[in-house]
């Protein structure tokens, strides 16, 4: 075990964060979420090889053929010769693979009793990510059932700390865990669906989370299930120079539903992290998983230094007939975010939704957007993303709709709006539509507007001051996509947009 | 100067104003004088061009002019001084010409974040969400609004005369000490006339003044100003009573156009 590394001096810690009770006041200052927690964590040495990944696949107790599979995506990755993907309208200098220490978890605890067993670094970091004290109890493994109605998983730097409502989650057959749990608990369902969404051999950087993959969370619900509460995860980088490669599993079975959120922040670090996660949703006869995701990443500082690349893999398999994969994003942080959650719609009348808000600011970039892969008849996908582009920000939606020839009467409706503020920002629309089906039909509308002089002299004339007038438009063009988070994260990526603008204005 | 009573007390003093286009220079106001005292009703009108909205919209703080000479005092403060928000804040309230739509801004709520924004300026707490549901009705209903647009957004597909009840709603709830009518009655029906007359009149009184911009005496048939003022090429050419209107209705404008070019 290698110490953990001592932080640097020059990190920046914010007494609070945004929670779902912060005040305005919160609001008013720069990244919130820029602390660091010095608990004590073990970390491997930095690089990239078949030892690194034996190390990882050792540390996590895991059966001989998921460490095979973990090797056979290292030799694919390592096959690419570093060559990312070019396609995406991003760019940064090139990342050093070998430089990274692609594991790091905080040491483990033998059974909290009670907080006051918890290492207290840990719970001040719950407090600073704004959960509340019922879950913390939980994250900290206190059994007593509380009045809360959001089960938590948090992933810290590589590994899953803990998850609440266990027993809740239990009775009704659900299994909310870490990934690393899933492989003990559930192997099977592990090893028929991981990699049968997105394969290791996808892309450039599914093929390295593939290979390196620390934790994420697992979540299966059995058939005919209604999971009644939010399964919701946060994810965090705290370790420097730490890639975070999560992989997350979601199953319904037969006729279940679930609604899982996740919520991401990092410290703030003068130098760029890396985190290139993987997510595979699967839905079979008349499921439903509802994924969504509020996205605030370190975004780097007003000059784009430092900031999160996120360079995320997330997409559902529609497998079942009548089921449906819906997504929903809201992406303000990260330095460039390059992601794009897609439906492969395969069963007969499924569906599949997109509902995106993308937020650059500063050097903020960000290309997104979804596929819909329309295979089983009567499939219906409706893609509506809208982007917000500030200060220097680039922002891009790259939308892939396509109907195989088995896709009868297939539809899509897709809808791309982009807003500007100032003028040294960019948006920009790539489209693909590829219909190999003639009985599908198609709807596309695009638009790109400003937040205009007379807008804002109307607000302003209404009394509202032009922090508040600004807010007020954005909010508004975002409107269609809030309304399909849940209630309290509505209002949460509300606050978010609010932040993320601060120093647009004036 | 008609207004200049010493008894009375002055709200909004418009001395030497002169305004230019922002972005190409061009000068509109060529030195404005004018008084509007506390509860009075003046109504300023003009040719085409004149500068009519131009000096309505001057007092409000829209960026798209710049103020060149001349001096505006409102309640006894410096007006020129303040941020657009802030005039409003105070109570002046502009009725625009042209409403721009908000799209995905709710008017309930758009309505509500004003009526707060003024409050806090007054140090008073947010309204309560029933009590400004309850005055919100009210508005719309005396405004004969149809309800469901106000589910809408802000204006979005709005009709011309529809954009104008509700310039006239934001007016009920917002209270203003000085409201600026820039061509309020312009593209109104006459039912919708009547009924957005009816409720400048109802909010007559000596807690409010009321600045009206109008090219036709229309609207002058059912709001009965105590003054009329007439604006050509950005100067008022001649003030005087509610008659004047009716002179205008029968001569227009061009022999002003005359005697002001001579008098420069």
């Amino acid at each position: 075990m290698v110490p953990r590394q001592a932080l640097e001096a020059n990190l920046v810690t914010a007494p609070k964060v945004i929670s779902r009770t912060s005040t305005s006041d919160d609001l008013a200052r720069e990244y919130k979420w820029g602390f660091v927690t010095e608990i004590e964590s073990e970390i491997i040495p930095k690089g990239l090889n078949e030892e690194v990944v034996r190390i990882i696949s050792r540390k996590k107790e895991e059966p001989e053929w998921l460490l095979e599979w973990r090797l056979k995506a290292l030799r694919h990755f390592l096959s690419l010769n570093y060559e990312e993907p070019k396609w995406a309208k991003v760019s940064h200098p090139p990342i050093d693979f070998q430089d990274i220490h692609y594991y790091a978890a905080p040491v483990k605890q033998a059974g909290p009793k009670s907080l006051e067993e918890v290492d207290p670094q840990l719970l001040e970091t719950f407090n600073k990510l704004g959960i509340p004290i019922q879950e913390q109890k939980r994250l900290a493994g206190v059994t007593e059932e509380g009045p809360s109605k959001v089960a938590v998983d948090a992933v810290f730097d590589s590994i899953s700390v803990a998850t609440t409502y266990q027993k809740t989650l239990e009775e009704k057959g659900i299994i909310f865990c870490s990934v690393s749990e899933a492989v003990k608990k559930a192997p099977d369902i592990v090893r028929k669906y991981l990699g049968s969404v997105v394969p290791y051999t996808d892309n450039f950087y599914a093929a390295l989370n593939s290979a390196v993959f620390s934790d994420g969370s697992f979540v299966y619900i059995p058939k005919g299930v209604r999971c009644p509460i939010e399964l919701m995860t946060y994810f965090r980088i705290n370790s420097a120079n730490t890639g975070q490669f999560e992989r997350t599993l979601i199953i319904a079975d037969e006729g279940a539903y679930v609604s899982y959120l996740e919520g991401c922040t990092a410290p703030i670090r003068k130098t760029s992290q890396l985190h290139a996660a993987v997510v595979e949703l699967v839905t079979l006869d008349n499921a439903e998983i509802k994924y969504s995701t509020l996205q605030n990443w370190y975004p780097g500082d007003k000059q784009g230094n430092g900031g999160v690349y996120n360079f995320v893999t997330k997409r559902g398999k529609a497998l079942g007939k009548n089921s449906k994969i819906s997504w929903t994003q809201v992406e303000t942080g990260s330095a460039i975010t390059w992601k794009y959650p897609s439906v492969i719609l395969q069963g007969d009348n499924s569906t599949g939704e997109f509902y995106s808000v993308a937020l650059v600011n500063n050097y903020q970039q960000a290309d997104t957007g979804t596929k819909m892969i329309h295979i089983g008849k009567n499939t219906k996908s409706t893609i509506v993303a809208k982007g917000i582009s500030a200060g220097h920000g680039q922002s891009t939606y790259r939308g892939q709709v396509q109907i195989m020839p088995t896709a009868d009467n297939a539809t899509n409706f897709t809808q791309c709006d982009s807003l500007l503020i100032g003028d040294k920002c960019g948006a920009h629309t790539v489209p693909y539509i590829e219909v190999r089906n003639p009985t599908a039909r198609m709807e596309h509308e695009a638009s790109t507007s400003k937040v205009s002089d007379d807008q804002l002299f109307y607000c302003l004339q209404r009394g509202l001051d032009p922090e508040e007038a600004h807010y007020v438009i954005i909010n508004g063009f975002c409107r269609g996509i809030f309304k399909e988070l849940p209630f309290e994260f509505a209002m949460e990526a509300s606050q978010l947009l609010r932040v993320s603008l601060e120093g647009t204005v004036g | 100067m008609a207004s200049t009573n010493g008894t009375k007390q002055p709200l909004l003093e418009v001395r030497g104003l002169r305004a230019a286009v922002t972005a190409t220079g061009q000068e509109i106001l060529k030195g404005v004088d004018l008084t509007v005292n506390v509860g009075e009703v003046h109504a300023v009108m003009g040719p085409n061009g004149s500068g009519k909205s131009t000096l309505v919209n001057v007092i409000a703080g829209r960026p798209d002019f710049a103020v060149t000479a001349g001096q505006v005092h409102y309640a006894g403060q410096d007006l020129l001084a303040m941020l657009p928000d802030r005039r409003a804040r105070e109570g002046v309230f502009l009725a625009f010409q042209y409403p721009v739509e908000l799209p995905g801004v709710r008017p309930w709520q758009f309505m509500k974040a004003s009526v707060d924004a003024l409050r806090k300026h007054r140090g008073l707490p947010e309204i309560g969400a029933r009590e400004f549901d309850a005055m919100f009705k009210a508005a719309v209903k005396e405004m004969e609004m149809d309800a469901d647009l106000m589910k809408r957004s802000v204006n979005e597909g709005f009709s011309g005369g529809e954009k104008k009840r509700n310039e006239m709603i934001q007016l009920a709830l917002m209270e203003p000490r000085l409201a600026l009518l820039d061509e309020t009655d312009s593209g109104l029906d006459i039912d919708a006339l009547k009924t957005v007359a009816a409720g400048v009149n109802k909010r007559r009184g000596p807690e409010r003044s009321v600045l009206l911009v109008t090219h036709y005496q229309r609207l002058l048939g059912y709001i009965t100003p105590d003054f009329v003022h007439v604006l050509v090429d950005g100067r008022i050419a001649l003030s005087g009573g509610p008659e004047l209107a009716h002179e205008l209705e029968a001569k227009g404008y061009d022999w002003l156009k005359e005697s002001a070019g001579t008098a420069r």
